[in-house]
């Protein structure tokens, strides 16, 4: 049987010579059009004017802390500088870097107020005179399951703290970062209540570890970071560190939180590291440092253990997480 | 329709064209994975110092937007009297499910290194993943029937309800989305506003074709009309 089919090509679908020719010529244009908006990307500030914010600067005299976390390989400075959480320049890891350019982070100062005996407003010029600066290198985890190993600089919060003389009421420690929605238009759209608040329980913020932080990688806290002054504590999720501190305040009840007033049901006000209580939305078993490429498993109380579990012995770290 | 526009969408040309812009995404992608592992300059401040969540966000990103582009196909084709742009459809749409196996493949082979026991826990046990996979596995379906002969085998009507599992999958990608971020819900809530747009349309076009159809029934023949429930497709 014969089956007469209607060809489905016709001479006239035959593309143009000069077409098929041409379709290499077209596959590099594709690609110099691909590379010009990466150029771009890569490069705006072609566009825009320098930088007119506060640049980080050297920090001499600083001393090795016994303190240090050892046998940890430093991220590298771009990883750690360029890759981060700051809500009020914005919530992509890329936006602290490139929207906190402009930020003056001088004159500065920072009052320490509240149940103490001698009140007080810091310059930055005496924060950073206090005593001899230390380095620590430390592990950083965020909540969001990956982390950094950061060589920070600054000295143990208790020494500020010391100055002032906390009363008997005392028993938290509120703290306040800067805010101007001039110089961090993109906070009004970062879904959270700024400015931001932080708070540590009193024996949390008079341990040895808790870092008054003023600088990374031997220089000055970049604008990213929460210069010019910032807090570190390496057992708790990256976001309990509250950057660019305004008012430090000693009270006797446990201060609200912004991640806490944000999403109560997902971080709690202790939010120390703890592999074996999940984020309602992802595990905290395992996290990503940066510049690895398998997870790595997460350590109990970001690896601070023995320097910190006994101020929570008795605690349930699932109710109070 | 001016001729012009009838004989660029019918050109050969066109759909390559199309296919080579849909798939430039990848590209681009493919040549910042090279150089975040070679170390080469060129793309390496895109790929941010977490490459491995970078390009699970790229590729979820970019299953989004041809879902969108996908569904905004019949609407607008009827909108602007196109009806050649239904020659794209089944492309872009296979583009969406393209890109949601890179995604997928990426949290599997990189997240869970291939460790089943280990992919079930989070499938059942956060919900964004829950979401995010039934999504994903809806898709599948309307992957392997999307040939012209699987059309013909399960006839026009049948594969065309199959089909509407688009509607579903488009919605748990937007969940998906909103359950992940943090705190700004932005960009999902306007991949929400844009998936529900598009589905509120059909609604609208559903319920204006019932009103009216029946008075235009009587007058079609029975065996018109049914060729006419062939080609049409939502």
């Amino acid at each position: 049987m014969l089956i007469k089919r209607k060809p489905d090509l016709t001479y006239k679908d035959v593309t143009p010579k000069a077409l098929y020719m041409g379709r290499r010529n077209f596959l590099l244009g594709l690609l110099a059009t691909t590379g010009a908006v990466a150029a771009w990307k890569k490069f705006p500030g072609l566009l825009a004017g320098p930088a007119t914010g506060s640049v980080p600067v050297h920090l001499n005299g600083v001393t090795k802390s016994p303190l240090s976390t050892t046998g940890e390989k430093v991220t590298p400075f771009t990883d750690a500088t360029h890759y981060n959480n700051y809500y009020e320049f914005g919530v992509d890891k890329g936006d602290p870097a490139e929207e906190s350019k402009n930020f003056v982070t001088s004159p500065w100062s920072v009052s320490v107020e509240g149940e103490v005996e001698k009140p007080r407003t810091f310059t930055m010029d005496e924060i950073l005179k206090l005593v001899p600066l230390e380095e620590r290198i430390y592990r950083m985890r965020c909540v969001e399951a990956w982390s950094i190993v950061v060589p920070w600089i600054g000295y143990s919060f208790s020494t500020l703290a010391n100055l002032v003389k906390p009363t008997a009421k005392a028993k938290y420690v509120a703290f306040q970062s800067y805010y101007d929605p001039k110089q961090m238009p993109l906070g009004r759209q970062a879904g959270i209540d700024l400015p931001y608040v932080e708070g540590l329980r009193l024996d949390e913020a008079m341990n040895p570890l808790t870092l008054l932080c003023v600088g990374m990688y031997g220089d000055t806290l970049p604008n990213q970071d929460g210069a010019p002054v910032r807090m570190i504590i390496p057992w708790k999720y990256g976001f309990k560190g509250i950057k660019s501190i305004v008012k430090v305040r000693f009270v006797k009840d446990q201060p609200p939180t912004t991640w806490n007033i944000a999403n109560a049901h997902e971080y709690g006000f202790y939010s120390n590291v703890n592999p074996k209580v999940d984020h309602p939305r992802w595990s905290q078993a395992s996290e990503r440092r940066l510049g690895e490429f398998l997870r790595r498993p997460t350590l109990m109380f970001n690896g601070y253990g023995d320097q910190v579990a006994s101020m929570y012995t008795g605690m349930d770290l699932k109710k109070y997480y | 329709m001016p001729a012009i526009v009838n004989s660029v969408l019918t050109n050969k040309w066109t759909k390559i064209v199309v296919f080579l812009l849909c798939l430039s995404p990848a590209i681009l992608l493919a040549l910042q994975l090279l150089s975040a592992i070679f170390g080469w300059q060129a793309f390496q401040g895109d790929v941010t110092a977490n490459p491995i969540e970078y390009f699970t966000h790229a590729t979820g990103d970019w299953t989004l937007r041809f879902i969108v582009i996908t569904l905004a196909v019949t609407p607008l084709r009827k909108m602007l009297h196109v009806p050649q742009l239904i020659r794209f459809r089944r492309m872009l749409g296979l583009f969406a499910f393209f890109y949601v196996c890179l995604h997928f493949t990426i949290w599997f082979a990189i997240d869970h290194f291939f460790n089943w026991h280990e992919m079930w826990g989070d499938v059942l046990k956060r919900r964004f993943i829950t979401v995010g996979f039934l999504g994903f596995v809806l898709l599948i379906p309307l992957a392997v029937t999307s040939t012209a002969g699987m059309i013909r085998r399960l006839g026009g009507k049948r594969w065309q309800l199959l089909h509407r599992l688009i509607y579903v999958t488009a919605t748990l990608g937007v969940i998906h989305y909103y359950w992940l971020v943090k705190s700004d819900v932005r960009r999902p809530l306007a991949y929400g506003a844009i998936v529900a747009v598009l589905l509120a349309w059909r609604l609208g076009d559903w319920i204006y074709r019932r009103t009216r159809q029946p008075a235009a029934r009587a007058t079609v023949p029975r065996k018109q009309q049914a060729a006419a429930a062939e080609t049409e497709t939502v």
